[in-house]
């Protein structure tokens, strides 16, 4: 493990292959929460949160579980499963432990289950970290890091959307594009711009 | 509603890409070619069919409350079973689609079909409802991608159409998807429009 290979990957899943704009994970909630600032950053950071827990847990599943038994083909039964029992617990956690929190997030955490960032990032730290079935070394510290930084770049496109979309809540727009259709010509110069990044890229 | 209904409600009227807004994710990844496009397409339909029929026969049996994870096992067995046919027999396309095939698991699309209709009503108007969903969604995926191929790559399904056009790169980017398909969805809005 080493600094400049978590430099790359965090340069490359936030702005290279950013999980909304150039890799489409996540599009639906990302086009249906982001008409305001305040849920779109509740949504964000309810998603970081249990993609980075997910990476770690599905890491285990795989390594520990699948891989032995030789069972590699189950992974998508498995990660699903594994995801949405988790975001259940983290539910019925909040709701006991912090009632405020439960409001803040509660509706959008069901809808995590299936976000497609989430599992995701399980199946592409699957694919990357793992050659022929065999954890490259400090794969499970990357897989983590991996995650919180797909989480950050979620957060950073889910902000810059919802500023510009609150401002374009004021202006006169053709009634054929209002709402879905304007959203998307956002977001495609929004990706238009993210990919002047790829230059990052050697 | 006549059974034929069921079947052609899919194509244009309920259109899960352009009039239901579902299952975006994988619309737009894969439809840099209409090849990857009809691929795709078949494995979602697959998917959908097979799993509106699994759940409108165990409908009666699953309780309540843990409907949601049983259906999501359910639509990750079919998931399974095509992810492992395309490795088999179609392994160009499996790797041109990539992570996107276990993500059909996660389209609303299938997940919503399942607890909007196929828990409500019996096999046959399930399985056309799965057949009609499917076939738009293709149509739907194949539409973008003949767009987005020929402006990005000035081809459709690998000929070139058009002799000294050049190419629009940025179509064959992430940002011509959306670019296209929220242009398409606001053509779609303005005909409806003008039609009322």
């Amino acid at each position: 493990m080493s600094l400049q290979e978590l430099l790359t990957i965090f340069i490359s899943a936030v702005f290279i292959y950013n999980v909304i704009l150039s890799r489409f994970l996540g599009l639906c909630s990302f086009i249906a929460i982001s008409k305001e600032t305040k849920p779109a950053l509740a949504m964000s950071s309810a998603v970081m949160f249990v993609i980075v827990m997910s990476s770690a847990i599905t890491w285990f599943v795989y390594r520990f579980l699948l891989v032995p038994f030789n069972l590699t083909y189950l992974r998508t039964i498995s990660f699903i499963l594994v995801i949405a029992a988790f975001v259940q617990l983290v539910e019925m956690i909040i709701r006991k432990v912090s009632p405020y929190l439960y409001r803040a997030f509660g509706i959008y955490l069901p809808l995590i289950t299936v976000n497609c960032a989430v599992l995701g990032v399980a199946v592409l730290n699957i694919d990357m970290f793992f050659l022929k079935n065999k954890a490259v070394a400090a794969s499970f510290y990357y897989s983590v890091f991996q995650g919180l930084c797909v989480g950050l770049g979620y957060t950073l496109a889910m902000l810059l959307m919802s500023g510009i979309r609150e401002r374009l809540e004021l202006c006169n727009v053709p009634k054929a594009f209002k709402d879905f259709p304007l959203a998307f010509v956002i977001a495609a110069i929004l990706s238009l711009s993210f990919m002047g990044f790829s230059g990052f890229k050697s | 509603m006549g059974l034929i209904k069921e079947f052609t409600k899919g194509l244009i009227r309920e259109n899960p890409t352009f009039v239901l807004v579902l299952g975006l994710c994988p619309t737009l990844a894969v439809s840099v070619s209409v090849t990857n496009g009809i691929g795709m397409g078949i494995a979602a339909t697959f998917v959908l069919i097979g799993s509106s029929l699994i759940v409108s026969l165990v409908r009666d049996f699953i309780p309540d409350k843990i409907r949601i994870p049983c259906y999501i096992v359910i639509i990750a067995t079919f998931v399974t079973i095509a992810e492992l046919c395309m490795k088999a027999f179609s392994p160009a396309l499996d790797r041109a689609l990539g992570i996107y095939v276990p993500l059909i698991v996660v389209n609303c699309i299938v997940l919503g079909r399942a607890e909007a209709y196929a828990c409500k009503n019996n096999l046959a108007r399930s399985f056309l409802d799965g057949l009609g969903m499917g076939v738009g969604f293709t149509l739907a995926l194949v539409l973008i991608s003949a767009i987005r191929e020929f402006l990005g790559a000035g081809q459709i399904l690998g000929h070139t159409l058009i002799k000294g056009f050049e190419p629009i790169f940025v179509f064959g980017m992430p940002s011509g998807a959306l670019l296209v398909i929220g242009l398409l969805l606001g053509l779609f809005n303005f005909l409806k429009d003008r039609k009322a």
